[in-house]
């Protein structure tokens, strides 16, 4: 706890999830450098950034499946690089996590999917189970969908059943990859409600990982933008549209050229045609 | 749970099944006295003892002029007579096998499966059920007779009897 | 030696290591499977029980072929008596074991590299690890247990289908003297020949499920790499199969 204090960004004592000047490479190509993002405690955390900015490799090293070569990782104030094995799977159980295509088990049903962890994990009697499901299922709308097999599912409804899915051992943190993306604008309006209701009447720490700005701002209580491996702004909402930085501006507002290039590097435009006439 | 009950039925006969051809592999197969019993002969039991059976098997037909007439069913040493008593199966149709038919063990084919062997007699009795064949022959052992016959070549190139024989190497 | 070349053999290394290392995390993973007996009985169904059909399809076959062919060789000896012996050994030594092995790779064994392979796609895997329940456990264990318990059964059966796959050419059709069959074949078999069939087929199983599930867990995330590991799992259970064909065999000797 106390070296993660010292770090330079601003002090968050209350910070669940407190990644900290965190460096990060693939076959020697740079991911993160530099990297140093909060979330704290009962708000909901924006991650944004362009594709490709790693956004689902900063869920992978806060879930300790990766481990960052350099800074530090730390979850409920402990470093997740330093857990064993056991540590980190107690510490998984506190959290909850929603896969961009939901990721439910596709040989068992709905009911069962939202079981699975309560029964991997517990020895709760076949009732209770059954209470606590129905639960789960009844608040994002799909009790009646219990009996269905995943593949009968549309996407937005399997987003919903491994929202269930990921609530129903009460986690004090939830993470979502991606919640928005491929879902028609009605589904994808449930999905926004459910992610404040969540983070509202549960008081769950949520972080929330997208490039749809307008939808991911209005329920965000504080955001980051990432580019090129670190952080490149960070506020409210309200503060990112008010930036001046012609990176946020472009981002925001999705305009196609901007510091991020419309064109992959390339020779000088004429000289190429040129040189292929030739 | 009905799925789950349905699967677990399945799983149950696939290993009982298993469980069952491993077991007939590894017991049946290797172990002498086995009964096939596909087409249970009904027929009638006679014995014969023979001196040594040679190579005979539970399950070796019993032929008559090369006809198959029946089969071994069991095969035990008869402590008294000190001889080797099999008991033969013939079906029923073959009930005028007369009383002093005799019996010997032949081999079939080059690799040596034996068989029962019985030439019909002159009696106008029949054997049944509980009959002994007396006359017997028993199983020509290979290496008997090749014994035998480099006995009678040694007997016959050396001039006196092979007793004698024996003594005037000395 | 060229430098590609080289890079194939440093490649073969590799993933020979890789394989070892996931074998020793799936032997692991399988003493806490179990005491979950519900997820190996669903996989000795998937890989065992919907494989018997075919199992009994192509042990019958095999066995009248045998029927056929090991009556025309012996023929030619005048020693068709032997049929069952020689139907018998060639059945129970080499090809139940290795054929059953073959079919199961084709049938169950890319069946479960892509089903494990799917999952990893889906990023099923990767859920399981997130809600802190072990893939390797859940997922492979169970799988690679009922591929080895499956697979020794599976053979049991091809092989005594096929002895009387043998029976019905030798004896119905041929005439070879149904007593004569049998008692010739108990005669000539040891114990130590079934013995020897049932060792191949437990390490067929354990070497199959063991290509299957890791080519399914190590599969690149898409459908072309789902596609590629699948007929990985063929070639290399295929390949392993035979090899150690010939070591057991020697090893028997």
């Amino acid at each position: 706890m106390s070296d993660a204090q010292t770090a330079s960004s601003p002090a968050v004592s209350d910070a669940v999830i407190d990644v900290r000047d965190v460096h990060y490479a693939v076959d020697g190509r740079p991911i993160f450098s530099g990297l140093d993002i909060q979330a704290r405690r009962g708000l909901i955390t924006a991650v944004m950034g362009p594709s490709g900015t790693g956004k689902t490799t900063l869920l992978r090293l806060i879930t300790g499946q990766i481990y960052a070569d350099r800074g530090l990782v730390s979850v409920f104030g402990r470093d997740v690089g330093a857990l064993g094995g056991t540590e980190l799977y107690a510490m998984r159980q506190r959290m909850g996590m929603l896969f961009q295509n939901g990721a439910l088990l596709t040989d068992i049903d709905v009911f069962e999917n939202v079981a699975f962890p309560v029964r991997e994990h517990t020895d709760l009697p076949e009732p209770l189970i059954r209470k606590l499901v129905l639960t789960k299922l009844e608040a994002v709308g799909l009790r009646g969908a219990a009996h269905l097999m995943p593949g009968e599912l549309s996407g937005g409804m399997a987003r919903r059943v491994a929202l269930a899915r990921a609530i129903v051992m009460d986690p004090e943190v939830l993470i979502y990859d991606e919640p928005f993306v491929g879902l028609d604008p009605i589904s994808l309006g449930v999905i926004l409600r459910l992610v404040k209701q969540m983070n509202d009447v549960l008081q769950i720490t949520s972080v929330v990982v997208s490039h749809d700005v307008q939808e991911i701002s209005s329920i965000a209580d504080y955001s980051y933008l990432l580019s090129e491996g670190r952080v490149v702004a960070a506020g409210t909402p309200a503060e990112l549209a008010r930036s001046d930085s012609a990176t946020v501006r472009q981002f925001m507002t999705g305009a196609a050229d901007g510091p991020v290039r419309f064109h992959y590097p390339a020779v000088d435009y004429a000289a190429e045609l040129l040189e292929t006439s030739r | 749970m009905r799925a789950n009950r349905s699967l677990e039925i399945g799983t149950g006969l696939f290993v009982l099944l298993g469980l069952a051809a491993l077991l007939f592999l590894s017991m049946q197969l290797p172990a002498n006295g086995l009964k096939f019993s596909f087409n249970k002969p009904a027929g009638y039991l006679v014995t014969a003892q023979f001196d040594n059976i040679g190579g005979l098997k539970v399950g070796a037909p019993v032929r008559m002029a090369g006809v198959r007439i029946g089969q071994v069913t069991r095969i035990d040493f008869d402590t008294n007579t000190e001889r080797a008593k099999v008991w033969l199966r013939i079906a029923a149709q073959f009930n005028q096998i007369p009383m002093d038919s005799s019996a010997s063990i032949d081999t079939e084919g080059i690799l040596g499966a034996q068989y029962v062997s019985i030439s019909p007699g002159g009696m106008p009795t029949y054997l049944k059920n509980g009959s002994q064949i007396i006359q017997t022959q028993s199983a020509l052992v290979l290496e008997n007779l090749i014994n035998k016959f480099f006995a009678n070549f040694a007997n016959k190139s050396s001039p006196q009897s092979s007793g004698a024989g024996a003594k005037e190497h000395k | 030696m060229s430098a590609a070349s080289k890079a194939g053999v440093m490649e073969l290394v590799r993933k020979t290591g890789l394989t070892g290392l996931f074998f020793l995390r799936l032997l692991r993973a399988c003493i806490p499977a179990l005491a979950r007996p519900r997820l190996i009985i669903a996989q000795i169904y998937n890989a065992g029980a919907r494989s018997l059909i075919i199992i009994m399809l192509s042990g019958l076959f095999t066995g009248m072929v045998l029927g056929l062919q090991g009556y025309d060789l012996l023929n030619r000896f005048g020693a068709t008596e032997a049929l069952g012996t020689a139907a018998a050994l060639a059945l129970l030594k080499e090809l139940g074991p290795v054929l059953t092995a073959l079919l199961f790779a084709g049938r169950a064994g890319t069946a479960l590299t892509s089903e494990i392979g799917l999952m990893r796609a889906t990023d099923q895997l990767t859920a399981m690890e997130v809600m802190a329940v072990d893939p390797m456990r859940y997922v492979a264990a169970p799988r690679f247990l009922g591929g080895l318990i499956a697979v020794p059964l599976l053979t049991a059966v091809f092989n005594v289908i096929g002895l009387y796959g043998a029976q019905l050419i030798g004896v119905q059709l041929m005439g070879v003297d149904h007593g004569i069959f049998w008692a010739q074949t108990q005669s000539a078999l040891a114990l130590k020949d079934v013995t020897e069939g049932i060792v191949k087929s437990v390490v067929f199983g354990a070497v199959v499920s063991l290509i299957a599930v890791n080519e399914g867990y190590h599969a690149e995330p898409t459908a072309e790499g789902v596609g590629l590991a699948t007929t990985r799992t063929v070639v290399a259970s295929s390949v392993m199969t035979l090899l150690l064909d010939y070591v057991l065999t020697a090893a028997f000797m």
